[in-house]
């Protein structure tokens, strides 16, 4: 698996965690080419159905990424991301893929640093667990589940 | 005028497909003075001969309920399909997957491992577990279809005209199916013969939901005694409503039981992750210890918002379009 290279899908809502990695770029701070940025105006707005549907299209790992608990744009989108993704993770190992595989995280429009070091970070454990492989009955990635 | 023939077939099912056609009631007579099933193993003593006799598309309609989980399941769907001009997929089980697909949360080997190995019911001290290809003491082939590592639906094997979701159609359902399609009044191929809204547009109880649902917990049915009046979701138990198909006439909300979901996904193939988009909607709580006291509710997330689509989702069906 040493030249594994991960796709991964960040979704990230247009007022905080998108620029963040504009705020990222600003400062010169690099982060994987691995992850794929897909903008929307709020987290709230991301419907687990895209989160599978990434997964299904051949993201080997997906972000979710939006505004630091109380600081919505839209004052409660991301609770509702969060009470989601939530549920969403509780789900997703019963259909033997690694939670390891998905990540919520807040990042603000400040946080360049904290973008970088997301996205490094889930480049690296999605590397380790290798490429997703969606058989149609659950294969056993996740034994110890 | 000639009668019209037609062909009724099960697949992995529980037979309550073919029920549903004999819950037609009185109204069966009405179908038999127009239709000859020229087979219909439930209820006939018919001969894969005597389809394979029949000229292609020399079947008017084809009714094709369960899903697809053996080599001779996706064998007489393709037969049948080749005999007849029309295929409607009848049930949730062809339509989506149904039951049966929910094996797909398990793998094959751990199924036989569980229902021929270590079932507690089980005595089985050789450990025989099905072949496709074995001998008998004589020396005899013999021979078992194969069994599928997927549960697939039926769009999965074959072509399909026209879908009839439900866990099982009822008679109502069936009526103005058979009569669409018996008058050929028929809408747009690979149309789902039912309304595009979700239940819970129909539902009587839709009244007593509020603006603004806020659900603090889910409540278990064997824990509570549920309100015959309010809206489900509004009294924290788990109703499938928004993510589910309209049509059926709401039989178990009228029986105080919440939707399960077996008419299946509407406006999108995945039911499930649209349910769980709804729930995190609606539910209170913005603090990590609140929202996970609030899910643990919910012990089994997938079963629950797949129990009838798991082969239409995303993730409990196979990538048919990537070569392993």
């Amino acid at each position: 698996m040493a030249n594994f290279e991960p796709s991964i899908v960040a979704f990230v809502c247009n007022w905080c965690s998108y620029g963040g990695a504009d705020s990222a770029g600003g400062q010169k701070l690099a982060y994987p080419a691995n992850v794929r940025l897909v903008r929307v105006m709020c987290s709230g707005r991301i419907d687990p159905e895209h989160v599978v549907a990434a997964f299904r299209e051949g993201a080997d790992g997906v972000m979710v990424m939006g505004c630091h608990p109380g600081n919505c744009h839209y004052r409660n989108g991301n609770h509702k991301t969060l009470r989601r993704f939530r549920l969403f993770e509780r789900m997703l190992f019963q259909f033997g893929i690694d939670k390891d595989r998905f990540m919520l995280e807040w990042v603000s429009a400040g946080e360049g640093q904290k973008f970088q070091e997301v996205t490094m970070a889930m480049t690296e454990r999605v590397r380790n667990l290798g490429p997703l492989v969606i058989s149609g009955s659950v294969a056993q990635e996740i034994s110890h589940a | 005028m000639p009668k019209v023939k037609a062909a009724i077939y099960w697949c992995s099912s529980c037979g309550g497909c073919d029920e549903s056609i004999v819950d037609l009631g009185e109204r069966i007579l009405a179908v038999r003075e127009l239709v000859d099933f020229v087979f219909w193993p439930c209820a006939m003593d018919p001969k894969l001969s005597d389809v394979e006799a029949l000229a292609d598309g020399e079947i008017v309609v084809s009714l094709i309920n369960g899903a697809i989980r053996t080599s001779e399941q996706e064998e007489m769907s393709k037969l049948l399909r080749r005999k007849s001009q029309l295929v409607v997929a009848f049930g949730s089980c062809a339509c989506t997957g149904g039951i049966p697909a929910l094996a797909n949360l398990k793998s094959k080997a751990s199924i036989f491992d569980r229902s021929y190995l270590h079932s507690p019911t089980n005595v089985n001290p050789d450990g025989v577990v099905p072949m496709e290809h074995s001998k008998t003491a004589e020396g005899y082939p013999m021979e078992l279809p194969a069994f599928y590592d997927t549960v697939y639906q039926l769009d999965d094997v074959i072509d399909v005209d026209y879908y009839l979701p439900g866990c099982s159609p009822n008679g109502d359902m069936v009526f103005a199916a058979l009569s669409a399609i018996l008058s050929g009044k028929l809408p747009p191929k690979g149309s789902v013969l039912l309304p595009d809204v979700a239940l819970c547009q129909s539902c009587d109880r839709n009244a007593t939901k509020p603006e603004t649902l806020t659900i603090t917990e889910f409540k278990r049915l064997i824990h509570v005694q549920a309100d015959p009046t309010q809206c489900f979701l509004n009294q924290g138990i788990l109703c499938m409503g928004p993510a589910t198909r309209s049509g059926c006439g709401y039989p178990c909300i009228q029986g105080n039981m919440p939707c399960t979901g077996c008419m299946g996904p509407v406006g999108s193939k995945d039911q499930g992750a649209r349910m769980l988009s709804a729930l995190g909607g609606v539910m209170e709580g913005e603090s990590e210890e609140q929202i996970a006291k609030a899910l643990d509710g919910i012990p089994d997330p997938a079963g629950t918002f797949y129990r009838y689509s798991m082969s239409s989702s995303f993730l409990g069906s196979k990538r048919k379009e990537v070569k392993p």
